[in-house]
């Protein structure tokens, strides 16, 4: 039953985190737990898909299908990220005042809310695939107890439980912060998520230059344990980067800063236009 | 937010083509079998060759899914009960490696990359 537990709890973790994070983001948007719902159940689902034909994808380009897909999936989610955080830089701090009330600004809000539900849909895909292939089993086996059944249940409770904790944590952060605080969550949880992209292509043999091993802090922080997993959650943390990770991870950070800065000044440019009319 | 949909419907309809075509040349690669069996992983130490090509094939021959992983390749695969699967490595240093079922925290073996 422990082992269950345990099982559960860790593969919802990383999955659940991203959307306490998502959830913190897209806050100040109106209308934006339509389209979290859609990518949680477009998440599960795809995670059932991919439970359903894993042995199909796996052979699928020759092979590292897998790869292929968890790399496709992950690319997604780093461009709506960045995308989400250029558009927050040139629209959040007004959201949070007086921009509420005007249309524009809402269905411009509903495209923000519309990238990050995909960020929730692929995170519960890539995490939520095991999972599936994990309970399915045992409740298909007919070997296992009830109380491994029960295990894997409160599992996934614990770990939606550690999501919420974490979502209302972020939430209270006074909303004079907030802003600030989840366009860093979410650049670093978007570099992070970049390195594990770039990692899925040399595992398919799509990228073969600099993939010496940098560092090796897996007896400090070993990544497979429960701060290595929730630290490779939020910023992406893996005990043994390869040199193409670590550029790839620092690059996607410049780039998502330099953005924003380009996003903010066209917001000062837009408002000294508005201002001369 | 159109391009990148556009983006994501080409990579879909990429991967659906990849998915039709199967393996071609993956045959002339070498075989490395390991078998897992709720939470036995057989032979414990996965003889493998280095700095070459080869194909893992992970057979579940048990009652139980599993997960073959390993944190210092960098490489894992579930698998559901009685299930086959392969991950294909490009290269390895030579070295000796951990490897475990996630599923079944007390499974471990060794792959030996000589």
């Amino acid at each position: 039953m422990i082992g269950a537990f345990v099982i559960a709890f860790r593969e919802v973790i990383e999955a659940g985190l991203i959307v306490s994070i998502v959830l913190a983001a897209t806050r100040s948007i109106p209308g934006r737990s339509r389209w979290v719902v859609l990518g949680i159940i477009a998440g599960i689902t795809g995670a059932a898909l991919v439970a359903l034909f894993a042995e199909k994808i796996s052979e699928a380009f020759e092979g590292t299908g897998q790869d292929m897909l968890n790399a496709g999936v992950l690319i997604a989610a780093v461009l709506m990220l960045i995308w989400h955080n250029v558009w927050m830089s040139r629209h959040g701090r007004e959201m949070a005042r007086e921009f509420k009330a005007a249309g524009e600004a809402v269905r411009s809000g509903e495209r923000a809310a519309a990238a990050l539900s995909v960020v929730v849909g692929a995170a519960i895909l890539r995490e939520g695939a095991e999972l599936v292939l994990f309970l399915y089993g045992l409740v298909a086996s007919g070997t296992s107890g009830v109380d491994l059944q029960l295990g894997a249940l409160a599992g996934i409770g614990a770990g939606a439980l550690l999501a919420a904790v974490s979502y209302f944590g972020l939430a209270s952060i006074p909303s004079r912060y907030v802003f600030a605080v989840t366009s860093a969550l979410v650049t670093f949880l978007a570099a992070g998520l970049a390195a594990q992209a770039v990692q899925f292509l040399a595992n398919a043999g799509l990228v073969e230059a600099l993939q010496q091993t940098l560092w090796n802090s897996s007896g400090i922080i070993p990544e497979n344990g429960l701060p290595g997993r929730v630290l490779h959650a939020l910023v992406g943390y893996t005990d043994r980067p390869t040199a193409l990770q670590a550029i790839v991870y620092v690059a996607t950070i410049v780039l998502m800063i330099a953005l924003t800065r380009m996003g903010a000044a066209t917001k000062r440019q837009d408002a000294r236009t508005v201002g001369q009319t | 937010m159109g391009a990148s949909i556009g983006h994501a419907a080409a990579f879909l309809a990429v991967f659906a083509a990849g998915l039709t075509m199967g393996p071609a040349q993956a045959d002339d690669l070498p075989v490395i079998k390991v078998e897992m069996r709720d939470g036995i992983i057989t032979p414990t130490t996965i003889e493998v060759p280095a700095n070459t090509r080869f194909k893992l094939e992970i057979t579940n021959s048990g009652t139980s899914p599993v997960e073959f992983e390993s944190t210092e390749l960098k490489r894992e695969k579930a698998l559901a009960a009685g299930s086959t699967s392969s991950i294909i490595f490009r290269t390895i240093d030579p070295g000796t490696y951990d490897v475990f079922d996630d599923f079944h925290p007390e499974a471990k073996a060794k792959l030996v990359a000589k």
